[in-house]
């Protein structure tokens, strides 16, 4: 942002790891509190880091040794629970899941809250619109008939089919990276597709037919203009650009393989 | 600014496994509200890797009386054998349950819920390992969190997401019965404090891996719910008993699931002998998680770690086929190339034990209900999960059981929960409701004190692994004792420096930091007090299992100490004993 303004901080107590070489790396941050800030404005921190170490831990080691105000989301801190999504270097990941040597160090790395939703602090953004599109395409199993006393057979084959999209951790790396939902927070988004796709092609469902007309809506899959954003930005290596394409082929075909 | 307030029948604090478990039952049959400090699919249960173990024999031949024989004995006869005995029976329909829900189970070649071997799970009473564990891949954990949530979607089921949850509200009748009347919660968003009444109230919270440095949990495993049960004067069950998972990755404590051994991996020192044959001839590398981690720690000990320091072993998954690592163990794979830049298809992957798992908690019966000594029930007030201690664990939990455990018993409180509102009252709110929390947060917001919550944290973590790990003894734990007080003398002059109300996760951080205090000091006071080796707790002074003076489970008690602060005292609660009498516990 061409009005934003750089602070510097710089560490002062530098203490490294036995064995591995620690290196000095500039994190710029897009900070942003509404409680006091008019706009949001970029500030440098300057951190010891281990290069193989995750840029979350970067940011924990801003937020405990510098600036307690910084503000993101985390959890799991290994990539499963998909709470630290942001943009890194202009791409999104999850910060705990980025290394840091995997992030030109030499240069300045640009840390900023996912794009197409509403930044509430620093880099946490309003996750309901992200969610209210994922509940929207019935992300659950429909199953008619009487249900079994046992388990319902599935193959091993069958249960391949959707194995891709079971992966997903709704954590937006991939609907906050797609041009079409900046430019219009109505189209349901790659997320919401992709779970929408898990049950389509669950053998065990019934819903298909639902799921599919809610996606033939003019916010739904045929907005998707395959730049393989989503594809690219999915910490879980999810396929997809390919999974919506399925779901398009499902909806002129009408046939669920 | 007066607090929101709302009313619902049953309020559950939580939306793990556990939580969301619960409210997919209570909410057929009451009017619930889940408060979750994080969005219900950020829970750990996602986590979860191997399995759950269910006596479905589609593998081979197996039943619910082996299971229970197994958790009794992995837990080191301290396990309520009660309570263990409904688990694994009721544990067949919980996985049946959660198959007719939706979740992808992997398939056996005839298409059924396929089964793994899991560690400390046998058949015939131990003779050898038995294809138990039902699993979706690697990722069980995150199958069951989604399974879960999504039916919690279903079912319309109403959230508040984010909603920090700080204090229980109780009332006492004239004849002293204690009953839940809701909870208080700050909304993170805004800062605002907001009362929850309830006629049932819920806990499920999860654990409190964060007192450790290396450990498997994520950052807000605080013991947040242990901790208000705690400080509302109710007792804690258990807590000494800590579980360390033998692989956790060397240096960072990121979990590789038993399921890896499950598949046939091999545990190896730095000469590359397969030592696990040595502790445990007859199974091996699938001892339980107890028994692996000290014999892990032994090897270190005696000079045969592997790495530039000596200081971990290996998991050695180099002999199995690689279509069968990326088949079953997609997601530990990925974790050892991207966390130690490890190939474990072609190389050996450096593993030691990483803090895991609390078998102690909130003392409930097998009905769900919190328990406010060694059986008076608190009427309304429920807990499952690893918040809570049935005790289906004892002394050391078998894999696989956890996941088992918040669907059993998530399932019952939440049943349990709703059926208690049809007849019961709201009970009223004590004066003032909000203000304990209100003082405790404005004071933290406002503090102008000294000592960085980072700081005091990594000091806690630090002496809880040196001092209170897989071994301890008397002086290791005395030391613990003695920098945790010290700790929670300095963290009355903790700082917080974001003095904003939105989202103020430095505020956050404090609070939970109260909580790790509060819970590392009954861990090692309890610790301290249990002169004996049992399951979690390995103590080098007293290095054998003492049945006479301590099957029984410890409950601390947090009173005042006449000088205007407070004490733990520490009591005794009898192991329930059905059918397996104690033995000499032999892998």
């Amino acid at each position: 942002m061409s009005t934003a303004t750089v602070q510097e901080h710089v560490e002062t107590s530098a203490s490294g790891k036995a064995g591995i070489e620690m290196m000095t790396i500039t994190v710029r941050i897009r900070r942003y509190n509404p409680e006091v800030d008019a706009a949001p404005h970029w500030v440098d921190y300057q951190v010891t880091a281990d290069p193989t170490a995750r840029i979350l831990d970067s940011l924990h080691k801003i937020k405990w040794e510098q600036d307690g105000s910084l503000t993101f989301r985390r959890s799991c801190a290994h990539g499963v629970c998909g709470s630290d999504a942001m943009r890194i270097n202009g791409k999104n990941r999850l910060a705990c899941k980025a290394l840091v040597k995997d992030l030109n160090p030499t240069k300045p790395i640009t840390v900023e809250p996912i794009q197409g939703l509403p930044v509430l602090k620093d880099l946490v953004v309003d996750m309901e619109p992200f969610f209210q599109a994922y509940r929207d395409v019935k992300p659950f199993l429909i199953a008619h008939g009487n249900e079994p006393t046992r388990e319902r057979i599935q193959s091993q084959k069958d249960r391949d089919r959707f194995d891709d999209t079971t992966k997903c951790i709704l954590c937006a790396a991939c609907t906050t990276s797609c041009p079409v939902f900046w430019a219009d927070g109505q189209y349901f988004g790659p997320a919401a597709i992709v779970n929408a796709h898990r049950f389509i092609f669950d053998s065990r469902d019934d819903g298909a037919n639902e799921r599919l007309e809610i996606l033939n809506d003019r916010e739904g899959v045929w907005r998707c203009r395959t730049t393989f954003n989503c594809t690219e930005a999915c910490p879980r290596g999810i396929q997809i650009t390919q999974a919506i394409a399925e779901v398009k082929r499902a909806l002129i075909t009408r046939r669920v393989i | 600014m007066a607090p929101q307030i709302h009313t619902y029948d049953t309020v559950i604090v939580g939306a793990g496994g556990a939580g969301m478990r619960a409210a997919l039952e209570s909410s057929k049959r009451s009017r619930t509200a889940v408060l979750t400090k994080l969005y219900p699919t950020r829970s750990h249960t996602g986590a979860a890797q191997g399995g759950m173990c269910a006596a479905l024999a589609n593998v081979e031949d197996d039943n619910w009386e082996w299971h229970t024989y197994d958790t009794v004995k992995g837990g080191d006869y301290l396990v309520d054998q009660d309570a263990a005995e409904i688990m694994c029976k009721e544990a067949i329909d919980a996985v049946l349950d959660l198959e007719k829900m939706g979740l992808p189970f992997s398939r056996t070649p005839e298409g059924k819920i396929d089964q793994r071997r899991f560690g400390g799970h046998t058949k015939e009473h131990g003779k050898a390992p038995v294809h138990r564990s039902c699993f979706a891949a690697d990722r069980t954990g995150h199958m069951i969190l989604q399974t879960l949530y999504q039916n919690c979607v279903k079912q319309e089921v109403e959230f508040y997401n984010e909603f920090y949850v700080l204090d229980l509200l109780l009332h006492e009748e004239a004849d002293g019965t204690k009953y839940a009347a809701g909870v208080v919660a700050l909304e993170l968003a805004t800062g605002e404090i907001h009362i929850f009444r309830g006629k049932a109230v819920i806990l499920a919270t999860g654990g409190f891996g964060k007192v450790f440095k290396t450990t498997s949990n994520a950052h807000t495993l605080t013991g947040d719910g242990m901790g208000i049960v705690w400080r509302r004067g109710l007792p804690l069950e258990d807590m000494e008993f800590y579980q360390f998972h033998p692989t956790g990755l060397a240096g960072l404590g990121i979990l590789l699931t038993e399921g890896a051994r499950g598949e046939g991996g091999i545990l190896r020192n730095a000469d590359g002998e397969r030592f696990m044959e040595r502790y445990a001839p007859t199974i091996k590398d699938l001892a339980p998680r107890d028994i692996v981690a000290r014999s892990m720690v032994l090897e270190v000990r005696d000079g045969r770690g592997a790495g530039p320091n000596k200081d971990y072993v290996y998991l050695d998954l180099t002999h199995l086929p690689a279509a069968q690592i990326e088949e079953k163990l997609p997601d530990i794979t990925e974790f050892a190339r991207t966390y130690l830049g490890v190939e474990p298809t072609t190389e050996l992957v450096p593993v030691y034990p990483t803090a895991h798992y609390a078998m102690g908690g909130v003392p409930t019966n097998v009905s769900g209900e919190v328990l406010a000594d060694n059986d008076t029930v608190v009427k309304g007030m429920y807990a499952a999960g690893e918040v809570a201690c049935v005790s289906v664990h004892g002394s050391n939990r078998l894999g696989t059981n956890s996941l088992l455990d918040i669907n059993v018993f998530g399932r019952r409180a939440g049943i349990n929960a709703a059926e208690y509102t049809v007849d019961a009252e709201l009970k009223p709110l004590p004066a003032e409701p909000e203000q304990a929390v209100v003082s405790m947060v404005e004071g933290l917001r406002t503090s102008t004190g000294h000592e960085p919550v980072a700081q005091i944290r990594s000091e806690l973590q630090a002496t809880m692994d040196s001092n209170a790990g897989v071994y301890r003894n008397d002086e290791t734990l005395a030391q613990a004792e003695k920098d945790v007080k010290e700790l929670q003398r300095r963290y009355r002059d903790v700082a917080v420096q974001d003095k904003g109300r939105r989202f103020n996760t430095d505020l956050l951080e404090a609070v939970e930091l109260g909580f790790l205090l509060d819970l590392a000091e009954i861990l090692v006071l309890g610790a301290r007090n249990r002169t004996e080796s049992r399951g979690a707790q390995a103590r080098e002074d007293y290095p054998t299992r003492d049945d006479v003076n301590w099957q029984k489970h410890t409950m601390a008690y947090r009173e005042k100490d006449g000088e205007g602060g407070y004490k733990i005292r520490l009591d005794y609660k009898p192991v329930i004993v059905t059918r397996y009498q104690p033995t000499e516990r032999k892998y």
